[in-house]
């Protein structure tokens, strides 16, 4: 079996459905959250890398690329919010982020 | 001296270049002198951000294309760039006093408000979808950093935590759009995908609909609202106000763009996902609204309701409709600037005090805060001559000339619901008894109330240079 475009995407999807469900299902630990947005931006990488390759145009993988940086100043970030919550709060369980209703 | 090489041109870039440069000197001034400039930062910022508007305004006439076409200066970006710097520079204004106390001396949070205008701006020129994506995130990671940016106050902290996690999750799905519409192109360019985009392909749709979800994500359009209210609440209100600003103009400004330039092709697959957003949004942010006692939570869902009105006017699809989005934001970001104002001074022995109860007697105790107020009110709702009106006329309109006439209906009944919650508030002001009087109001906030009251209550003698601005400018889209 030749893998083709269509397996790619297939993984993509898989993976950015993961990601999604990650935030929503997940009741417990904010770091997981964390993960499952870097999860989201992987799957994305591949649907681009891949359809670079098989468009056969390098602008994809420049997106790629610039996906990559924005991803870890976005990490950086919310590990920064996340360490000044957790001063404030003493915990970072999902359930106890409920100071405002909504 | 000549900086033009074929095609990457820097000269329309240079108020970006600018502000960006502008925004790391005074980082370093910040960095090397400590917490006790943060007023100088914050006068100098205000002052870059002047010079950076002059800067676009003066830059040649029509329209400029570089770095190979993803970035774009057009009259649509200049009017609302220079929005979007203005409101910015009001909302540093707005935050002197909140700045001014001693546990709170941050610097950063003028740089991080720089750099955040500086993604807009970038955002507003986007001509392809790296541009677009790369604006967002500047503008969105430095809006997170401010959200929190009152870092021993718990509220304050769960408010940019939640933005954050929210926020990162409607890039990545933006992103998901953005890489299908690439992927089902084969290019990133918006004249490009717009020359591609003629048929309804599956996977472009597909793209197109998780595009469209992280722009409403951004306008705080129902069903990507849940943040607003949380975020508005618990956010500094000097935050709160920069929020419902600057970057709406932003959001809402590449929101037009990528659907009428990128997509004119299939208009029909976007426009049915605008006009269900534009409905939900103006029906939740009226009916939401009326139990709130926060009058943060309250700004929040009036700020959800008017996104929805100002897309109605993206619905018609037409440069009417753009215009009427271009004088609608204008519009809004008067009132709510200057409703921010009032909003700052509630303050008794130098406490705030946010509810809603808290402006019983206004009228009696401050009689001239009080009549500003209810102009804004009766603004906000839509009630003529105001300005608010104005601004509903024309996405109305838009909107009816293209055959919506259920959206039009709708939003008219919506905006009478709206009224219900901004006259209670105004009966509040005028008929009930007194709670105690409220601290005097400082002149940086006496100046932004005085001249966006001006404007709110005497636009419509005068309304041609906005009008005519927003003409041009919407003509430069098509």
């Amino acid at each position: 079996m030749t893998i083709g475009l269509g397996h790619y995407l297939a993984v993509a999807a898989i993976l950015f459905t993961l990601g999604i469900l990650g935030i929503f299902l997940n009741r417990k630990n904010i770091i997981v959250i964390l993960m499952s947005i870097e999860l989201i931006l992987l799957a994305v990488n591949i649907n681009m890398v891949a359809f670079s390759t098989f468009l056969g145009d390098i602008v994809g993988q420049v997106f790629a690329l610039l996906v990559l940086t924005v991803a870890a100043a976005e990490a950086a970030i919310g590990l920064a919010v996340l360490v000044v919550y957790f001063r404030n709060r003493g915990s970072i369980a999902v359930e106890d982020v409920n100071l405002m209703k909504g | 001296m000549t900086i033009t090489t074929a095609g990457y041109s820097l000269l329309p870039v240079l108020p970006e270049l600018t502000l960006a440069v502008g925004a790391m000197a005074l980082l370093m001034i910040g960095a090397f002198n400590g917490p006790k400039v943060t007023g100088l930062v914050t006068t100098l910022a205000v002052c870059l951000l002047v010079v950076v508007g002059a800067a676009e305004i003066m830059l040649p006439a029509g329209k400029h294309v570089t770095f190979a076409g993803s970035f774009i200066v057009d009259d649509y970006a200049r009017f609302l760039k220079v929005l979007a710097i203005i409101a910015s520079a009001v909302t540093l204004i707005l935050s002197r006093e909140f700045l001014g106390d001693q546990s709170r001396r941050i610097f950063e949070y003028a740089i991080l408000v720089l750099l955040s205008t500086l993604g807009m701006m970038v955002l507003i020129s986007a001509g392809d979808l790296i541009m677009l994506y790369l604006g967002l995130e500047l503008m969105s990671l430095s809006l997170y950093v401010v959200a929190a940016s009152n870092r021993d106050n718990a509220k304050s902290t769960e408010a940019g935590l939640k933005y954050f996690v929210l926020g990162a999750l409607s890039s990545g799905m933006l992103l998901y759009g953005a890489s299908m519409v690439y992927g089902f192109t084969g290019t990133v360019s918006f004249a490009g995908i717009a020359a591609e985009a003629r048929t309804g392909n599956i996977g472009l749709v597909f793209g197109l609909v998780f595009l469209l979800a992280g722009l409403c994500f951004k306008v705080s359009a129902v069903p990507f609202h849940m943040w607003t209210p949380d975020v508005y609440e618990g956010a500094p209100t000097p935050v709160t106000a920069f929020f419902a600003s600057a970057p709406k103009v932003a959001a809402l400004a590449v929101f037009t763009r990528v659907a009428l330039t990128a997509f004119p092709g299939i208009v029909v697959q976007w426009q049915q996902v605008v006009v269900f957003v534009s409905l939900a949004s103006m029906v939740l942010g009226s009916f939401a609204a009326i139990g709130q006692t926060n009058i943060k939570r309250l700004m929040a869902y009036s700020s959800i309701g008017h996104m929805g009105f100002a897309l109605v006017g993206l619905a018609a699809g037409t440069q009417e409709g753009a215009q009427g989005v271009l004088v609608y934001i204008a519009i809004y970001v008067a009132m709510t600037l200057g409703t921010f104002a009032i909003i700052l001074t509630m303050k008794r022995n130098g406490q705030p005090v946010e509810t809603i109860k808290d402006f019983a007697g206004l009228s009696r105790t401050n009689p001239i805060i009080a009549f500003f107020f209810a102009m804004f009110l009766f603004s906000l709702a839509g009630v003529p001559p105001l300005a608010g009106f104005f601004g509903k006329f024309y996405v109305f309109m838009a909107a009816i000339k293209s055959g919506l006439f259920v959206l039009a209906v709708v939003g008219v009944l919506a905006s009478v619901v709206g009224a219900f919650y901004y006259l209670s508030i105004v009966k509040l002001m005028y008929f009930d008894e007194p709670v105690g009087k409220l601290d005097s109001m400082r002149v940086e906030l006496r100046t932004v109330l005085a001249v966006a009251g001006v404007f709110n209550v005497l636009f419509f003698v005068y309304p041609a240079p906005l009008v005519n601005a927003a003409s041009f400018a919407a003509k430069s889209l098509f």
